[in-house]
């Protein structure tokens, strides 16, 4: 609980720069917002109109602490392009975005932890150099080359799973997976890598300590100290790389949902990026830049909750 | 009576000579050599691209259309009728140059402000970490969406765009490293010896910090050859009628069912090529890694 209360400042100046650094970035795009909306060719007086009714002639910071405003209520403002309010656009897409990365992460988990368990006990062996040297190539492999041939061998060649498109979870369950999972495993593939590599340093670090030894002489089976002794603290670090390596999920979110077509987040904000939509993509990467600052903020949280050396230390 | 041994006594070149003896002196194995050599070959292609016999990477010869590997040029053609190998080796010009210029914004601005901050700490430390901790809140790809929107598709802008990206992970490695420079006692000295700022932080903390932060480059390198390209995927990087490895694949995707070589010539290429750098970089920087835990 101190802890929350001491980090809190923190979190809150970090929002806010974010907040501003946002609207800075977006604000100083080329191109006047009331042209791109009209379009070229209209008269100068219609122009000018647009600009007074958007609030584009007055100062910027007054029209930073205007979006603020709005946006601490939820009001992210209407797109000009597409008529639709922004934030119900961002909600309405967000669970798929949501669910892949989800996935994502679970399978990258799912498969990393035995891969790297079996790694670190047999540290130096042959299969450690296989793991190791595959999670060492997936790393070099772009998510979209991933997402390409696999669809070349899931989707064009075997037929087993679609190429595109999208199904709601609430339509039909077993559909939204079949549809989900190719993406998700594009995205997968490159946190596998990432993980494997970490957790295996990790283990066989742990796998070093007294207590590790202690365990073994006591005559614990192999399996019992890997699964009860040596993931647990390596747990944390897990932790804290998969909450930083989010931004990088959210990435290859926007690849991977454009790729295979999927209604998401990402998808949203590299559209609107291409047709210039600023308001748009301003509520888009407050969004995911709040959203991604709260969830290592809670991460950082569960951390000292989780591990009684740093909760008794801090 | 046998001489008493001094301690050598070595000039400057000399000592680099030994430095670069000892990383790169012994025992790296084939595989070393095998990707050292490959990143040379892209290196020459990016270099010499202009001047090597080759088609015209933008000429569409429609009778060529899809053609496979080995029928009429060496790698195909592209759903365009365009000879692969001619713009594969046009196409290493723009990772080459990205990957150098990218690399070096980050090193360049991130190392000295990281230095800088290492150096002095104080209100610039804490500025400056709090900027840093405000970029790393944008995912790498949605801040180099809106970057590129904003500076534009030329090959330097691109460039610009990307380094801006590795600026806080130099800028850290650079401050943790300068952080336990400023400690050695020959820092002292130079202090006590009445040394001017600048002159300390050229000739007693620059030396010591700049191997790590080179050794990262290669890896670093590797790493902005895959944002360029996922930005050449999706269309935003080097515009149009120059080849990129990421544009290529972007194209070849279209006929995955058909001609699967057009999308999958470059991805190997470049997954060769990102390879390579990631374990040469690897290689060298746990060399760096062994003398560093000597000293």
């Amino acid at each position: 609980m101190m802890m929350l209360l001491r980090k809190l400042p923190w979190l809150m100046g970090t929002l806010l720069a974010v907040s501003f650094f946002t609207f800075m970035l977006v604000g100083l795009l080329p191109g006047d917002p009331a042209v791109l909306i009209l379009g070229a060719g209209v008269s100068p007086e219609a122009i000018a109109a647009l600009r007074l009714e958007m609030g584009l002639d007055r100062p910027l910071l007054i029209r930073y602490l205007d979006w603020l405003g709005s946006a601490l209520t939820g009001d992210l403002g209407r797109s000009p392009m597409t008529g639709e309010l922004v934030m119900d656009a961002i909600l309405e897409r967000l669970p798929v975005t949501v669910q892949l990365g989800l996935m994502a992460i679970v399978i990258a988990l799912v498969m990393a932890i035995p891969l790297a368990m079996v790694s670190a006990s047999f540290a130096g062996s042959k299969l450690d150099r296989v793991i190791s040297g595959i999670g060492f190539a997936l790393m070099s492999v772009p998510g979209f080359m991933m997402a390409i041939f696999l669809i070349l061998i899931f989707a064009v060649t075997l037929g087993w799973f679609p190429a595109t498109g999208w199904i709601p979870f609430s339509v039909s369950p077993l559909d939204n997976l079949r549809n989900a999972l190719l993406p998700a495993l594009s995205l997968a593939m490159i946190e596998l890598a990432l993980y494997l590599r970490l957790l295996r340093t990790d283990l066989i670090d742990t796998l070093q300590q007294d207590y590790i030894t202690l365990a073994r002489a006591k005559g614990m089976p192999s399996w019992r100290i890997l699964t009860r002794h040596a993931l647990r603290p390596s747990s944390f670090s897990l932790l804290t790389v998969v909450g930083l390596q989010l931004g990088g999920v959210i990435s290859g979110a926007i690849i991977v949902e454009e790729i295979f077509a999927l209604p998401g987040v990402g998808r949203l904000l590299y559209q609107s990026i291409l047709q210039r939509d600023l308001l748009m993509v301003q509520g888009i990467v407050l969004f995911i830049a709040t959203a991604y600052v709260l969830v290592n903020f809670i991460v950082d949280l569960c951390y000292s909750l989780l591990d009684p050396r740093v909760r008794y230390a801090g | 009576m046998p001489a008493k041994k001094h301690p050598k006594i070595e000039s400057r070149a000399q000592k680099f000579a030994r430095a670069l003896q000892q990383v790169f002196g012994r025992g790296f194995g084939p595989g070393f050599w095998l990707a050292v050599f490959w990143l040379v070959i892209v290196a020459f292609c990016a270099i010499f691209a202009d001047w090597l016999p080759l088609r015209d990477p933008l000429d569409p010869v429609i009778a060529n259309r899809l053609n496979g590997p080995l029928s009429g040029s060496l790698l195909g053609a592209d759903g365009l009728g365009r000879d692969i190998f001619s713009r594969l080796v046009h196409g290493a010009r723009v990772s080459v140059v990205i990957g150098l210029t990218a690399v070096s914004i980050g090193m360049i601005v991130g190392g000295a402000s990281g230095i800088i901050a290492g150096y002095f700490r104080g209100h610039f430390e804490r500025a400056l970490m709090a900027v840093l901790d405000v970029i790393l809140a944008f995912p790498w790809l949605v801040l180099l969406l809106a970057l590129v929107a904003f500076i534009g598709q030329s090959l330097f802008a691109i460039s610009v765009a990307i380094g801006f990206l590795w600026i806080p992970a130099y800028a850290r490695v650079a401050r943790a490293n300068t952080l336990s420079v400023v400690q050695r006692e020959y820092v002292l000295a130079a202090k006590a010896m009445g040394a001017s700022t600048s002159r300390i932080l050229l000739r007693e903390v620059l030396p010591n910090v700049i191997f790590p932060l080179l050794a990262y480059g290669l890896v670093a390198m590797g790493l902005v050859i895959i944002v360029e390209s996922a930005l050449a995927f999706l269309g935003l990087s080097v515009e149009a009628p120059q080849p990129t490895w990421g544009g290529m694949i972007s194209e070849g995707k279209r006929h995955l069912a058909t001609a699967v070589h057009v999308a999958l010539i470059p991805s190997i290429t470049m997954f060769v090529t990102v390879l390579s750098l990631n374990f040469v970089g690897d290689r060298v920087r746990s060399r760096f890694d062994v003398k560093e835990s000597n000293l």
